[in-house]
């Protein structure tokens, strides 16, 4: 509707970042994927101690998890599309204060554009994150136990402060 | 202080998190919220600007009086955090790929 303010409910844009790396998409695309859990930031994660492996089981509809040093396993999304070496997309299941959430479907596309000189160009975009917003009514439940929203708050002060 | 920060103050109040709440489960104007809740409309009006200023409601005029929800924006610190995970995963992943890359020739 005309009369909506700009500050729209759908206006969460997505957070879209890129790098550019000296490898051709074919390897890029598998140390991003298969060489996932050599790279992911260490203090990112759902699991208490730290991961052993990020796992993306690669098909469509395949599971993404970490993997303990126990064997643990703690879900994180799964693949929703799988093209090598051009593209994937995860749902990213992770909800505001940091748990798996299977309704939650967040998702995270990742593109490999191919340059003359050899280097690629790696495009990820984290969109829907309305959905985000959709949960809002459970992060106002949770909020006041250690586990909820100021649970991730706080994380996120540790983090920008770091 | 950082939005994230902002939000936590603004919510470790009792009455503002009953306010966030109710909010949460449908939008309402300030006179609602002052029916509903042991305080004075002013008192309400005063918690709404701080749940206001910490992003975590917003308000849109309907005719004289003013509707309140919950700003999805609210999840702006979320937001932020990815943005900031991004840019991190990414150089780490810029570093892990160049320093294993094979020699081509």
């Amino acid at each position: 509707m005309s009369t909506t303010p700009a500050a729209n409910v759908s206006g969460i844009k997505p957070v879209v970042k890129s790098v550019t790396v000296k490898a051709s998409p074919e390897r890029a695309f598998e140390a991003f994927t298969a060489g996932m859990g050599r790279w992911w930031p260490a203090s990112h994660h759902i699991g208490a101690g730290a991961f052993e492996a990020v796992v993306i089981e690669p098909r469509v509809g395949g599971r993404w998890y970490e993997r303990a040093a126990d064997g643990a396993e703690c879900n994180w999304g799964k693949v929703l599309a799988w093209e090598p070496p051009k593209r994937f997309v995860l749902a990213w299941q992770i909800s505001a204060d940091w748990a798996y959430d299977p309704d939650l479907m967040t998702e995270v596309e990742v593109t490999f554009e191919p340059h003359a000189d050899g280097k690629t160009t790696v495009t990820l975009a984290h969109g829907r994150l309305e959905l985000f917003g959709a949960r809002a009514k459970e992060m106002a439940d949770s909020v006041g136990s250690d586990g909820g929203w100021p649970g991730i708050l706080r994380a996120f002060v540790d983090f920008v402060d770091a | 202080m950082t939005n994230a920060s902002r939000a936590l103050a603004a919510l470790g109040d009792a009455t503002r998190r009953e306010i966030f709440d109710r909010l949460a489960e449908a939008p309402s104007s300030v006179g609602a919220l002052a029916a509903a809740l042991p305080v004075s409309r002013p008192a309400v009006s005063q918690h709404l600007r701080v749940l206001k200023e910490a992003g975590l409601v917003a308000e849109t005029p309907d005719g004289a009086r003013r509707i309140y929800r919950i700003d999805p924006r609210g999840i702006g610190a979320m937001r932020d955090w990815l943005d900031q995970h991004w840019d991190r995963a990414l150089a780490a992943f810029k570093d892990f790929v160049e320093e294993t890359e094979e020699p081509e020739a």
